[in-house]
């Protein structure tokens, strides 16, 4: 197969890169230029204005607060969501202690592997709307049961105090089940004679989760986490539909921020790239910090 | 050659293609500044063609398919292609104006009219201050389609042309006329022997007594609590004169600070403080509280008159919606009870560099014919800005009510634009203020501080162009 080979390596690579190229690295190079100039999105007149729109970032304190909300959603919702679907996905794969040798997950895992992808197969776009539902303040499910136990029944999206966790509860929901499934396929490659070794040692679960399982698995919790934490930097979608950023800005996120000014309330496409510039190298900076916190070295099986 | 040179290599690959791309990169702000011809079908002027349309000249029309739907629109376009035959016309409907039709601006190549409306319409400060927009003037001199002796300017009802005019020239065609009330069930009063108040202290009477019999007084959009900015203005103009929103509209220092404004917000806190508020009605949007109040929780919401057919669906029968004015504050009262807020809403514009500008003026015209807004008054229910087109129509209960508040509001009505000149102001800023305000989070005081800074804010943007009105 040495001759022949660049042709198919061709084939293969170019289609991709091309669509790379046209869809991807073409919008990024614009919006740099566009993010140097005062264009207001609906004529040809653009005039440079330098670094101009970056100095009033600085001073923009509306964005200062969104990239606030970033900054607690990333603090949260990778690890919240990682140990979740840590935690489920040890259960449902060796969590059965049934007293016998072997190693197999609790009764019912393949039920409760089905619920838990669901939200997965939902489109965020209906995950937003029916936990609005669910967070309707006086005919809401949760309020509903709230109320049934005599609890007090807050307004959820409408209070400035929650409305943020609101949304970060419901985006590590409708993460949890992805991750689940990604850590059970991953712990399945490990091999079984090494947890039927560390049951024969009488080991407890969290004691083989901690000291076996999660080493055997960083690298795919450090792709989950590197994920989690993009999905961290954006969550405009949820955000969007569940409260546009309200009760007074308190739910705001940079990426609606974005879309605000440029699409929104106004129609300022330069100071809207701007935004999107720091967005992108936000998002690498964290990529690239959560790559490098979580080298170590690889276990290979062999 | 092994695994991990494929690799290196395609790398090295990808470095090659970014320059490429790079060459793809045709700039998004870069459309020629010539390009788009402007008005390049033109025809001859002539007494029955007064804007000079040429006959077969096509027409793309893109409407905003919200709560009066695109039927009324398909009606408009067939009795332009009665006129005029040998048009083709494009009709489209969308809901994302703004998305859908930013590039065809930039790339020159807008639709002929576009009705800029609901969530994704796009800000109009922005395409003003771009000349985006045709002039509309010519329209308002030619002779109306079918009300004899007329101009078009002479059959519509005042304001209407206000509202669409920026610095003088008018641009914006408002199609509707709004009135914005205070609005409640007329069965639900009649059961309960409740009137409604024409004072603020009757009114806050009321609220007491409405409470002891178990419904909340009032609920409002917690997601979009901007709708309660209506009512508390309203009293403030009724207060303190036109002069309180003009102050406004051209961002003068403490415009929100004044007199008015003051008594008012004082007045409203009111309903705050004694909690006559539906409970949880800050983390309800437009559509939830709205229903709420049809399920009779609540008995008084401020809302526009498309309230009754946004409702139509989830209101029981013989409800019976009244809309009503802002309850005066006093004797001292500039303007009397009835005056109340209606403005021409819903707007339709003819970009700058469409291909069928007089088309799309001659479109308007048909629209604006007594022939057309009966026609779309009868379809969606709702008032046109062409005076006395109601005429011979058989309107439902609301809108009944909003014609006879409008007749006895008559020269007295107010109006304010500040919500057109900068989108941003009313949609983020006072928005957020009047969230905080009616959850009871800040007092009256702090609410139109937080008001001012937001114009302020604005007043100090350089890269927001300005408007002054008189």
């Amino acid at each position: 197969m040495r001759h022949g080979k660049y042709p198919l390596i061709i084939t293969f690579l170019v289609p991709p890169l091309l669509l790379y190229g046209v869809f991807v690295v073409s919008p990024y190079l614009q919006a740099f230029q566009i993010s140097t100039t005062d264009w207001l999105g609906y004529s040809a007149d653009a005039n440079p204005v330098g670094l101009d729109n970056f100095r009033t970032l600085l001073h923009d304190g509306y964005l200062w607060n969104a990239l606030k909300n970033n900054a607690l959603l990333l603090a949260v919702v990778p690890v919240v969501t990682i140990i979740l679907g840590l935690f489920f996905a040890t259960m449902l794969n060796m969590g059965g202690r049934r007293g016998r040798a072997g190693v197999s997950g609790v009764r019912g895992t393949s039920v409760y592997r089905t619920v838990y992808f669901f939200p997965q197969v939902l489109s965020v776009v209906i995950i937003a709307l029916l936990w609005k539902e669910v967070y309707h303040p006086n005919s809401g499910l949760l309020n509903g049961t709230l109320g049934a136990l005599g609890l007090p029944t807050p307004s959820w999206l409408g209070d400035p105090r929650t409305a943020f966790w609101c949304v970060l509860a419901v985006m590590v929901w409708s993460n949890v089940g992805f991750y689940v499934v990604l850590f059970g396929a991953a712990m399945s490659a490990i091999p079984r004679d090494i947890y039927e070794a560390v049951m024969l040692d009488g080991a407890s679960r969290s004691v083989t989760l901690r000291k076996i399982t999660i080493p055997l698995l960083w690298d795919t919790v450090q792709v989950a986490w590197i994920y989690l934490a993009i999905a961290a930097l954006d969550a405009f979608v949820l955000v969007q539909l569940m409260t546009n950023g309200g009760p007074n800005f308190s739910s705001d996120v940079i990426g609606l921020r974005m879309y605000d000014t440029a699409f929104g309330s106004e129609t300022k496409f330069g100071y809207a790239s701007a935004i999107g510039v720091v967005m992108f190298f936000l998002t690498l900076s964290v990529a690239v910090l959560a790559l490098r916190a979580g080298r170590r070295d690889r276990i290979e099986y062999s | 050659m092994n695994r991990r040179d494929i690799l290196r290599r395609s790398a090295a690959a990808g470095l090659l293609a970014t320059p490429a791309a790079a060459l793809l990169t045709g700039c998004a702000t870069g459309g020629d500044k010539d390009s788009g011809d402007g008005g390049a079908y033109q025809g001859t002027k002539s007494e029955q063609n007064p804007l000079g349309v040429k006959e077969d000249a096509p027409l793309e029309v893109v409407i905003f398919n919200g709560g009066f739907g695109e039927e009324y629109a398909k009606a408009h376009e067939a009795m332009y292609t009665e006129r005029y035959p040998k048009a083709q016309i494009k009709h489209s409907a969308t809901q994302e104006i703004s998305k859908t039709l930013q590039p065809r601006f930039v790339d020159g190549t807008p639709p002929d009219v576009v009705n800029n409306s609901g969530a994704g319409q796009i800000d109009f400060n922005g395409l003003v201050s771009q000349k985006a927009l045709a002039d509309l003037g010519e329209l308002l001199d030619a002779p109306s389609l079918d009300i004899p002796g007329k101009k078009v300017r002479e059959t519509l009802l005042p304001g209407a042309v206000e509202v669409g005019s920026y610095d003088g020239r008018y641009l914006v065609m408002n199609y509707t006329y709004t009135v914005y009330g205070i609005w409640h069930s007329t069965k639900l009063f009649a059961d309960k022997g409740w009137e409604y108040a024409k004072t603020w202290d009757e009114h806050i009477a009321l609220c007491k007594k409405i409470k002891a019999a178990g419904i909340a007084p009032w609920t409002y959009a917690g997601a979009h609590p901007r709708y309660m900015s209506w009512p508390v203005i309203s009293t403030a103009i009724k207060f303190g004169g036109p002069q309180v929103a003009t102050a406004i509209d051209n961002l003068e220092p403490n415009a929100w600070k004044s007199d008015g404004m003051k008594a008012a917000a004082d007045a409203w806190h009111q309903i705050v403080k004694d909690g006559y508020i539906l409970s949880g009605s800050s983390g309800l949007d437009h559509k939830q509280s709205q229903t709420a109040w049809c399920q009779g929780k609540a008995a008084f919401i401020s809302c526009g008159s498309w309230l009754e057919s946004e409702q139509k669906a989830v209101t029981p029968e013989g409800f019976n919606m009244t809309v009503a004015p802002t309850p005066s504050l006093g004797s001292g009262d500039k303007l009397p009870f009835a005056a109340i807020r209606g403005t021409a809403g819903e707007p339709f514009m003819v970009p700058a560099k469409a291909k069928n500008v007089a088309g799309g003026l001659e479109y308007f015209r048909t629209m604006l014919s007594k022939k057309g807004a009966q026609d779309f008054t009868r379809k969606v229910a709702s008032l046109t800005v062409v005076a006395g087109a109601t005429e011979g129509v058989e309107l439902p209960y609301g809108l009944n009510t909003v014609v006879k508040a409008l007749e006895a509001s008559g020269s007295n009505g107010f109006n304010w634009v500040y919500n057109n000149y900068y989108r941003k102001l009313e949609r983020n800023l006072v928005d957020a203020a009047c969230g905080e305000f009616f959850s009871g989070r800040i007092g009256p005081a702090e609410f139109l501080d937080q008001c001012q800074k937001g114009a302020d804010s604005i007043a100090a943007d350089t890269s927001v162009t300005k408007y002054k009105r008189a």
